[in-house]
């Protein structure tokens, strides 16, 4: 046996019939928990030598992208091969789906392969849920649209927890181009579930008041445990959209610099950064910087998702994890 | 003004509730067809010979009329037909319609306008006015031979679909529509408001990440168009009303003189923006489902009568096109064989609308905005009439569609009322 524990007390067996990841607000507080403890054994699994794991031996996992993604599309299949599934990556460059084949037809060809799992990520939003209507497989929204990124909120919530040790009560301050963002939109559905706050930031054109509350004054990020930035999408500001005059003048009133950060905070990215637009070097490189965490924790909470959707009933964290 | 097929049915429907609330009738009545005329109401009418149908315990109504179906001829033939959309609005209750010209090529020449009423003369299940375009292609740009089409048989103008962006356009449209004696139909749209919109621009679609559609995308040209009318003191149409700021400036218009209409849709007066987050593409329309103030305003409008015309912008879509996620998905549903059942399911069961104001609506509300004669029930008129039976429970189905599109949002629910007979323009144009 392993020595591996659950840390934060008991396992909750996840609810047999939750089938799907597809939006934050698909979860409880209790499956939050269950997938982040969950999460913590794998990364210590990750220290070891021997960093396979035979938990998913025989299952196959079908990652479908429709968009760009490193980190996301990687992280996934990694995952998958650390718990030892088959995995079988499809992206939308190269593959029928460049020849106009449906999103429909696609998942219809792909479920005749019986995967476990299907991961997709796709421009649109509802995409994951219109594909779990589709096939057998479970279905894990890697980003639809501007809608939702689950697994990335997770990740997210599973750095602040190891990093600043809580996540009850702490304060996120979401800076940038939140209009746009799924990111945004999942982590403060996120963050509610567990008891934290978030308060969006950034130019008047880019906010959401509807979803939270909302400043246009960088200095609001003071009261913040986290300061999250986000990407800045180039294609937004191409003149004429009129988001805002230019990146330029972005940089100059919303960019993350060292002088804008009070001791203690903590800065965060989902990555891939624009150094020098959104977030000044200085910031991304330094001790505050939690953005190296978080390319780690993407794997171990894929991991820990994955399991999660794939094991029915209480299985025990330790078994799973033992080494073959 | 419509055209459809000749002939003509001789029939006694026998033991109805006659309900023609415009014409102040209600009550248990044998009515006698000759020749598609309305020839004798009364007790125990005679028969003459013809066909009886019992009608007891069922309610015979003025016909609908739907100032607003798309059926995609010419070009779309796959989604809808005249032959098709036509046996839909029998099925529904209708008795006339009338079909908007964003086809492919776009009506924006007499030359059309005749092919499609020869047509309708071979095919149409009920009668149908063809509107034309305001502009050639409906692009915006260059006014179409208006007086040509509307000699040709155009029942209206519109670029329906799309709005005339450009102001000048608008009021030299209605300034030269004073030629045509016809009613000018206005799709109201700031396309730069617009832009990237799927849904409106609230609460739902900020927590979903879908493009906001918002009010004041529609209001702004409400407010231009009622304003262009009472300079130019042409009639205006206001199509498929959405937003409370729209129902406003319309009623500060009818106060000051100004001739606007408008029309609502069964889907606004039935669904809000809450619908959206299923992000079933079937609850995908423009413009968007709004917010429940908005829903209650449309109401208090139709009630009112500010709103005098209920359509169904019955809008038939493939299901490759529409069976996709939300925001690949086009704007539209079908409602013609929905409609009457949806309403009166959702409004007048409860008790939040008389029965006699949604047959009003359907009715001789669109009627008379463009100046077509009035279902009736009495003697001498053209028989358009329905027949339905409001105790009857169905539920609707995507294989019971007369229409070729099955993309409704009111697919697996459970209705109240059906049409059991319409009688157009003479003619058994259904029959349950």
């Amino acid at each position: 046996m392993t020595d591996l524990r659950v840390v934060g007390g008991e396992l909750v067996p996840p609810s047999p019939e939750r089938r799907h990841l597809l939006s934050i607000s698909d979860l409880e507080r209790e499956d939050v928990e269950r997938l982040l403890a969950t999460a913590r054994s794998f990364a210590l699994s990750q220290a070891r030598e021997t960093k396979k794991l035979p938990t998913l031996r025989g299952r196959l996992v079908v990652n479908l992208f429709y968009e760009s993604s490193t980190r996301t599309s990687s992280s996934f299949e990694l995952a998958a091969k650390r718990l030892s599934a088959d995995t079988l990556t499809l992206k939308s460059a190269g593959s029928s789906v460049d020849k106009g084949e449906s999103l429909r037809d696609t998942a219809q060809t792909l479920s005749a392969y019986a995967p476990d799992v299907i991961v997709i990520r796709h421009p649109e939003a509802g995409a994951g849920a219109f594909v779990s209507r589709l096939t057998d497989a479970r279905v894990v929204n890697a980003g639809d649209g501007k809608h939702q990124h689950p697994t990335q909120a997770l990740l997210d919530l599973f750095v602040m927890q190891e990093a600043i040790g809580r996540l009850e009560g702490l304060q996120v301050a979401i800076v940038g181009d939140v209009l746009h963002s799924r990111v945004a939109r999942s982590l403060v559905q996120a963050l509610r579930l567990v008891g934290a706050g978030a308060i969006f930031v950034g130019p008047p054109a880019l906010l959401v008041p509807e979803v939270a509350p909302c400043s246009h004054d960088i200095d609001a990020i003071a009261d913040a445990d986290v300061v999250y930035v986000l990407r800045m999408q180039r294609e937004r500001m191409l003149a004429g959209a009129n988001f805002m005059p230019s990146l330029r003048e972005y940089t100059a009133r919303w960019g993350i610099t060292p002088e804008r950060l009070r001791p203690g905070q903590r800065v965060m990215h989902p990555g891939p950064m624009n150094r020098g637009v959104e977030i000044d070097a200085r910031v991304a490189d330094s001790a505050a910087s939690l953005v190296v965490d978080q390319v780690g924790a993407g794997l171990v909470v894929r991991m820990a998702v994955l399991y999660d959707l794939l094991t029915a009933g209480p299985v025990p964290v330790e078994a799973a994890v033992e080494v073959a | 003004m419509l055209a459809g097929r000749e002939g003509t049915d001789d029939l006694v429907i026998r033991g109805a509730r006659v309900l023609d609330p415009v014409e102040g009738v209600d009550a248990t009545l044998d009515v006698r067809i000759d020749g598609g005329t309305i020839a004798q109401i009364g007790d125990a009418v005679d028969a003459n010979g013809h066909r009886v149908v019992d009608a007891g315990g069922l309610v015979l109504v003025p016909a609908f009329v739907d100032p607003h179906v798309h059926l995609r001829t010419p070009g779309r033939e796959d989604e809808e037909t005249i032959a098709s959309g036509t046996a839909a609005a029998a099925a529904g209750g209708y008795c006339a319609i009338l079909a908007m010209p964003n086809t492919e090529p776009v009506v924006d020449d007499a030359e059309i306008v005749r092919a499609l009423r020869e047509r309708a003369a071979l095919e149409a299940h009920v009668p149908v006015g063809f509107f034309a375009a305001i502009t050639k292609d409906q692009a915006g740009a260059e006014l179409t031979e208006m007086a040509a089409l509307a000699d040709a048989g155009a029942v209206g103008f519109t670029d329906d679909g799309r709005p005339v962006a450009a102001a000048g356009v608008m009021r030299r449209a209605l300034q030269y529509n004073a030629v045509t004696g016809r009613t000018i139909a206005v799709h109201c749209e700031e396309p730069t408001l617009t832009v990237g919109g799927h849904a409106h621009a609230g609460v739902v679609a900020a927590e979903l990440g879908i493009g906001g559609w918002p009010s004041l995308g529609e209001s702004l040209m409400v407010a231009r168009d009622v304003d262009l009318a009472a300079e130019t003191r042409q009639p205006v149409h206001l199509m498929h009303l959405s937003a409370i700021e729209s129902v406003e400036h319309l009623q500060r218009a009818q106060a000051a003189g100004v001739r606007a209409s408008g029309e609502v849709t069964p889907h606004h007066l039935c669904l809000t923006e809450e619908a959206v987050r299923s992000l079933d593409p079937n609850v995908k329309m423009n413009p968007p489902l709004r917010t429940e103030h908005d829903r209650a305003a449309l109401l208090e409008a139709l009630r009112g009568g500010a709103i005098a015309a209920i359509a169904t912008d019955h809008a038939p879509h493939s299901l490759d096109e529409k069976d996709v996620p939300f925001e690949a998905a086009p704007f539209g549903v079908t409602g013609l064989e929905t409609a009457f059942a949806a309403l009166y399911t959702t409004l007048v069961v409860p008790g939040v609308l008389r029965l006699e104001t949604l047959l009003e609506r359907m009715s001789a509300g669109p009627a008379a905005i463009f100046g077509l004669d009035r279902p009736r029930i009495a003697t001498g008129a053209p028989a358009n009439v329905t027949l339905l039976d409001l105790g009857a429970k169905w539920r609707v189905r995507s294989t019971d569609f007369k229409s070729r599109s099955t993309n409704s949002w009111l697919l697996g629910k459970r209705l109240h009322g059906r049409v059991r007979l319409t009688i157009a323009a003479g003619r058994t144009a259904f029959e349950a």
